[in-house]
């Protein structure tokens, strides 16, 4: 699986990008002719991806979950309902279970075999998530892939990869920053990085936002 | 299969290189491709099994040299032929040439909200009741399907542990084929670092998958 920035390599790149857009563009057409498709779905249906459903959803839960310990509680017994209080739910975020991260106990999703993701939370999946490296080693070098994105735990956490190869999809709830005592969860949730609710990042800390 | 889509513990791939700020969509096309694939699913009828096998079904190195989406186009390509909703004469054309086949239902705009709501579960009511529970040590099977698996290569023949009788959920290796959903019980099975990857693995790393019960036998 190539990367997005591995289609810039090639100096046929134009050429081949090019002919993908032509055949994209060819079957829009045909399928739309024969009525199969309706444009203005299609508009839709990116526009939801792009505009509405994104790791901005999956920050509020897990900063409710920080604020809120009876929604903590549910959100650990039952995932989807909790989730589905603040109106995610859906295309593959049918099944979803949360994973409690600690001082012991640091969780990391992947799915080895495609790029299964919990979309009514995060949205659709960054291209490094898709891609070779991050499948092939975040099964066998987790710590490594860790350090690919410059996060080090201590040596005594306990790693634990999710290879999500059915359709639960995981959703990483981040330890809480210290010093945000007191905070509303609209202040917590700016706290909360796509990366951190995968588990190849941590949440930012309260200097990180002046 | 054992194919290209296979990844895990494989080497050579370098680094994780994340973008920063990345878009959504990299490209016009991408977007495209994306709507199209969720549009297409309901009046093509396949589900989310066959799609998964028509993306992996290639070889691994056709597999590994295209970006996510132009897998995700080749797979829409292929099922598409393969029910003759589209011709390659129609492909090369850009236009259709011959009259459309009935189909069950399209996408409307009003419907997309309502679809993706909804999404598709996969859990399903049975009688019978699971094999393992929490805490039963089982193994992987060494099996090698040449057809659409979701038990990866990396676990198979290894010991672990089951953490979680997760419910009784659609099999892929049916769902796939015309053999249909044939629900099995589903569990989170969890595997020591060194139990997969032995010296070269670290102990302090615990790796689980979500396992069909076919999957499984008692260790």
């Amino acid at each position: 699986m190539s990367g997005h920035d591995h289609d810039h390599h090639h100096d046929n790149d134009h050429s081949e990008l090019s002919e993908t857009q032509l055949r994209v563009r060819a079957l829009e057409t045909v399928l739309t002719e024969k009525g199969y498709v309706d444009p203005a779905a299609l508009d839709l249906l990116i526009e939801t991806y792009e505009k509405k459903v994104g790791p901005r959803n999956g920050a509020r839960v897990v900063a409710k979950a920080w604020a809120d310990p009876a929604y903590r509680a549910r959100l650990f017994k039952d995932a989807s309902p909790a989730i589905g209080e603040l109106g995610y739910a859906g295309r593959q975020g049918e099944h979803i279970v949360a994973l409690e991260n600690t001082a012991k106990l640091h969780n990391m999703v992947v799915c080895t075999l495609c790029s299964c993701y919990p979309w009514p939370v995060l949205g659709l999946p960054p291209v490094w998530y898709k891609s070779a490296p991050y499948r092939s080693r975040a099964v066998a070098d987790p710590r490594g892939v860790l350090s690919d994105f410059g996060v080090t735990l201590p040596k005594d956490a306990e790693i634990r990869v999710w290879d999500s190869t059915a359709e639960i999809r995981y959703l990483v709830v981040p330890m809480r920053p210290t010093g945000t005592e007191g905070w509303s969860e609209e202040k917590l949730a700016e706290l909360v990085t796509r990366d951190s609710m995968i588990g190849t990042g941590l949440p930012k800390r309260p200097e990180d936002l002046k | 299969m054992n194919g290209g889509q296979d990844l895990g513990g494989t080497h050579g791939h370098g680094p994780v290189k994340s973008e920063a700020n990345e878009p959504v969509f990299h490209d016009e096309w991408e977007k495209r491709a994306f709507a199209l694939t969720l549009a297409m699913g309901m009046p093509g009828g396949w589900n989310i099994d066959m799609l998964r096998y028509a993306r992996e079904n290639r070889p691994p190195g056709q597999y590994l040299s295209m970006s996510y989406y132009q897998i995700w186009f080749a797979a829409l390509e292929v099922l598409l032929k393969e029910r003759g909703l589209v011709a390659d004469d129609e492909l090369e054309a850009g236009h259709s040439l011959r009259a459309p086949k009935s189909v069950k239902r399209i996408l409307s705009p009003g419907d997309v909200p309502q679809v993706l709501y909804r999404g598709g579960p996969t859990e399903r009511q049975t009688s019978t009741a699971a094999a393992f529970k929490a805490g039963d040590k089982i193994r992987a099977k060494n099996i090698n399907p040449p057809s659409h698996t979701r038990l990866p290569r990396y676990v198979r023949g290894h010991v672990g542990t089951v953490e979680r009788v997760i419910g009784c959920h659609v099999f892929p290796d049916s769902n796939a084929t015309a053999a249909g959903e044939n629900p099995q019980w589903l569990y989170t099975v969890r595997f020591d670092g060194r139990e997969l990857w032995g010296p070269d693995g670290d102990a302090a790393v615990k790796v689980s998958v979500d396992a069909w019960e076919p999957y499984l036998e008692p260790a």
